[in-house]
């Protein structure tokens, strides 16, 4: 019996417990567990489950009676990896309109209302889109819903959402608004400078109790963005050196926790952005000046800011290739960043930032049991998820992909 | 006139028509950067033709492949550097790039690469868009590119010439240009050409459209080969009995459009097509039949894996991303599988391909994914097959086989030093020689940049 198989029948015999007597202990026996926190990786240490959480981590735990056993045989074992910031479970193709519910435009002209951060994306979100399975037995096990809005740089509200298929999946604490400073000088009357005029003028409408005559927001939009000046998680997207750093500025005098997406120039303001305690999620991957906002961009980026103390995370802005993360991170370490940060900026760092460091990303006690058992090094592009488990519960390692492959493959040349 | 035909005589060589509309007037100025003879000692050689040489030794001099095996002496007057522990590779070749033509920044200004005013326009020649400054060029030599085919867009049904270049840099795109390759054309199947033209009431709206406009591009250029042979004929005949009083035959008015179809029925214009799915690769093999031309390659056909045993039949390459899909209706089908299974028949030509000035960087792990998806299923594919989709396989697509994409002697002198297993998320390229030069050297002085990074805030290649 192969590896495989012994899993599948484990995977058989889980579903059918949980379904029968709810979910019985898992003991992951001697695994080499990368668990993402600070004691780093622990060789040949076992995982112990109990209803949905993590409830030991060490070695030689003696499982109860009934305890599901899965050998690790000193495979990795990691968190489950989040997706970056994407549009998974809110498009389907790209390419036909009707699937693609990531964000709003209303053609509204710049005068007349058009920013909505009460805008909510996770609305749209369909846990049961095709590209939830392809995405989460390549080991990944949340996302990041990020929403879009082609009228204005506030694109509105998004959460963290587990992908284990359930509707209600919206994590909690992780709700954060979006702002998409990049490339928007369109949006603002021509100049970036405009953006700051028009979000200070966000701002008083937010604090106005009796606003009138023209407004950029919505009566709803105005509570909606009040709440982020109260100490709210704000997502600027956001490349150029200058625009960070003054973006930070501007966010905390207003009342907002910045956190930086893009920032291909981030590297030369590491230490301000240290300081400011402001974390970075960027493409380890952007190396090329792709705009005059990114001439600054270099491979070791990711390095540079992790060397700094600056929080950083990875994020691809890809939907189908979500699993491309791993990729990410692994070009990280080649380019100087140590692996268990590497690591980290695709499990717990994520988490952290988003509100959640209490409950995921990262294998500790007290934990969600998001967990992937790995056949190699999980940031290598060669290696693939044997087993995925989300809160404990073995993920069926299918999608549309391996139906497809299954019925090629058979098909003799 | 005359003079401009027997140019383009002896340009084409033994062409059918001596015509030969698909020679050159923009040659290639390529010249081999000076190079000393190089032996490379102890490496894992992958040879491109599907083997493997632990420890052993590759000997480049006077720009070309002079041995490969073990323990090769040392010419006196040779480099020799200790490639224990590293890996040994010919050059990368991309078939599917757009870097010059679509150049990073990718502002407005520097967007040629879709000439969209007509879905028919074998006329335009992407080394006319081609911005040799482009610092793409340079990131994609960090990764080991030595050789690539710029394409146009697939904006239009047949999108215009490719190009084939060295990856060196150069102020004009000629100096770039591969001696002696054969031109290629883009066509394009699918989504994007209906969605562009179909959106504006213009045809194609719809995929009989484009097929309709296929057709009828070929016919023309038909026609327009019929009327230069005619007119051959009658110049020979002219020539052999000119009496004083006879007049000339005069030739038929030249059309650029016609001239690139004329070079694909005469073979001399290699076919590259855009195009997804299985089905309509199928249709367009057809329509090759129809008028009597080869597709070199597929590119994208994330459905290719559905036909892998006709493409492999009928002698056609598959160009292929890793894994990616779902972007478009069109891409829904795609696996990881896919260049893997497009690999299992005989005589099959499964080549990675990029597309993306971001994927040009890394060809060597999307190979990687590829391959380790291919033995998870159950295929048997060691990195001595699998660095063929980059090389050798590449260099097929491309006509190029005889110079390039593998080590052996007489080959052009493109190899890659690896500084360990290039299918792996680790691997970097520490050497790239081009021609037996040094083009790149990630712990030296040899980083060509663009003109267009210097005084920028970070203007490295490699960190």
């Amino acid at each position: 019996m192969t590896f495989h198989k012994v899993i599948a029948a484990a995977v058989a015999v889980l579903l059918f417990a949980t379904a029968a007597l709810g979910a019985p202990d898992m003991l992951i026996r001697g695994a080499k567990v990368h668990t993402a926190a600070t004691p780093g990786t622990l060789e040949n240490t076992d995982v112990l489950v109990r209803d949905g959480k993590i409830a030991a981590v060490g070695a030689g735990l003696v499982p109860a009676a009934g305890t599901i056993i899965v050998e690790g045989r000193n495979r990795p074992l990691t968190p489950g990896f989040y997706t970056g910031l994407a549009n998974l479970g809110a498009i389907e193709i790209w390419g036909v309109e009707d699937t693609v519910q990531a964000g709003i435009g209303f053609g509204a002209p710049a005068w007349d209302q058009q920013w909505r951060p009460e805008f909510d994306v996770t609305r749209a979100f369909n846990p049961r889109s095709l590209l939830i399975p392809v995405t989460r037995i390549e080991g990944l096990t949340w996302t990041v819903l990020a929403p879009e809005s082609s009228d204005s740089i506030m694109s509105g509200q998004g959460a963290a959402l587990t992908l284990d298929g359930r509707f209600d999946a919206t994590l909690a604490d992780s709700r954060t608004l979006f702002v998409n400073w990049n490339g928007a000088s369109a949006q603002s009357g021509g100049s970036g400078a405009g953006l700051y005029m028009l979000f200070e003028q966000a701002i008083r409408e937010a604090r106005s109790k009796n606003a009138s005559g023209r407004q950029l927001m919505q009566p709803a939009g105005r509570e909606a963005l009040a709440m982020y000046l109260r100490g709210g998680r704000v997502v600027f997207n956001v490349d150029r050196a200058a625009d960070i750093r003054q973006l930070v500025m501007f966010a905390q005098r207003n009342g907002m926790r910045p956190v930086i997406s893009g920032g291909a120039e981030a590297w030369l303001v590491a230490d301000e952005l240290a300081r400011a305690r402001v974390p970075v999620i960027l493409n380890p991957l952007t190396n090329l000046p792709e705009g005059f906002n990114q001439l600054g961009a270099r491979f070791d980026n990711a390095t540079l800011l992790h060397r700094a103390g600056v929080r950083i995370a990875f994020s691809s802005g890809e939907v189908h290739n979500a699993r491309k993360i791993r990729q990410l991170a692994g070009n990280a370490v080649a380019h100087g960043l140590p692996w268990e940060a590497a690591l980290q900026a695709v499990t717990s760092s994520p988490a952290e930032i988003f509100g959640m460091g209490a409950t995921r990303g990262s294998i500790s006690v007290g934990q969600a049991a998001d967990l992937v058992l790995w056949n190699a090094d999980p940031l290598e592009v060669t290696s693939v998820a044997e087993q995925v488990w989300i809160e404990g519960r073995a993920i069926e390692m299918r999608s549309r992909q391996s139906e497809l492959l299954d019925r090629y493959l058979k098909r003799s040349p | 006139m005359k003079w401009m035909l027997c140019l383009a005589a002896a340009v084409a060589g033994q062409a059918a028509l001596s015509v030969g509309f698909a020679a050159d007037p923009y040659p290639s100025t390529y010249q081999a950067m000076p190079s000393s003879p190089v032996l490379i000692r102890g490496a894992t050689v992958l040879t491109g033709f599907g083997t493997r040489i632990d420890n052993g030794d590759v000997l480049i001099a006077q720009g070309r492949i002079e041995a490969v095996g073990r323990d090769l002496p040392a010419p006196a007057n040779a480099r020799v550097i200790d490639a224990r522990g590293r890996w040994v590779t010919p050059g990368i070749i991309d078939v599917h790039s757009h870097l010059g033509v679509a150049a990073s920044p990718s502002v407005k200004a520097n967007n040629d690469s879709n000439e969209i005013t007509n879905p028919s326009t074998p006329d335009v020649w992407a080394e006319h868009s081609i911005w040799p400054q482009d610092p793409g060029f340079q990131s994609a030599l960090a990764g080991g590119v030595t050789t690539l085919q710029i394409l146009p867009g697939s904006t239009n049904l047949i999108g215009g010439r490719s190009v084939v270049l060295k990856n060196v840099p150069a102020l004009s795109t000629q100096a770039m240009k591969f001696p002696g390759a054969p031109y290629g054309v883009k066509m394009a199947c699918g989504e994007n050409p209906k969605a562009h033209y179909g959106g504006k009431g213009q045809s194609p709206m719809s995929r009989m459209g484009s097929v309709a406009g296929y057709r009828q591009a070929f016919l023309s250029a038909q026609e327009y080969r019929r009327q230069w042979q005619k007119y051959e004929r009658e110049l020979a005949q002219y020539r052999k009995k000119k009496t004083a009083d006879s007049m000339p035959p005069q030739p038929p008015p030249r059309d650029l459009k016609n001239d690139t179809l004329m070079g694909v029925l005469d073979g001399e214009i290699r076919v590259h097509i855009h195009c997804y799915r299985a089905d309509e690769m199928v249709t367009m093999l057809d329509l090759a039949d129809e008028f009597g031309f080869k597709v070199a390659a597929f590119h994208h056909g994330v459905e290719a894996y559905k036909i892998a045993d006709r493409l492999a039949r009928r002698g056609v390459c598959g160009a292929l991303w890793a894994d990616w899909w779902g972007f478009k209706m069109e891409a829904l089908d795609g696996i990881v599988e896919n260049i893997a299974l497009v690999d299992r028949p005989a005589d099959s030509c499964a080549i990675v391909h990029s597309d993306s000035a971001e994927g040009i960087q890394r060809l060597n792990q999307e190979a990687a994914k590829a391959m380790s998806r291919g033995v998870r299923a159950g295929l048997a594919i060691p990195p001595e097959r699998a660095i063929r989709w980059l090389t050798f396989n590449a260099a097929k697509a491309l006509g190029l086989e005889d110079r390039i994409g593998t080590l052996e002697p007489g080959k052009m002198g493109d190899v890659v030093i690896w500084n360990r297993d290039p299918f792996s998320v680790y691997a970097l390229a520490d050497l790239v020689f081009i021609d037996g030069a040094v083009a790149f050297d990630r712990n030296g002085p040899h980083q060509p940049r663009s003109d267009f990074m210097l005084g920028q805030p970070f203007d490295g290649v490699a960190p």
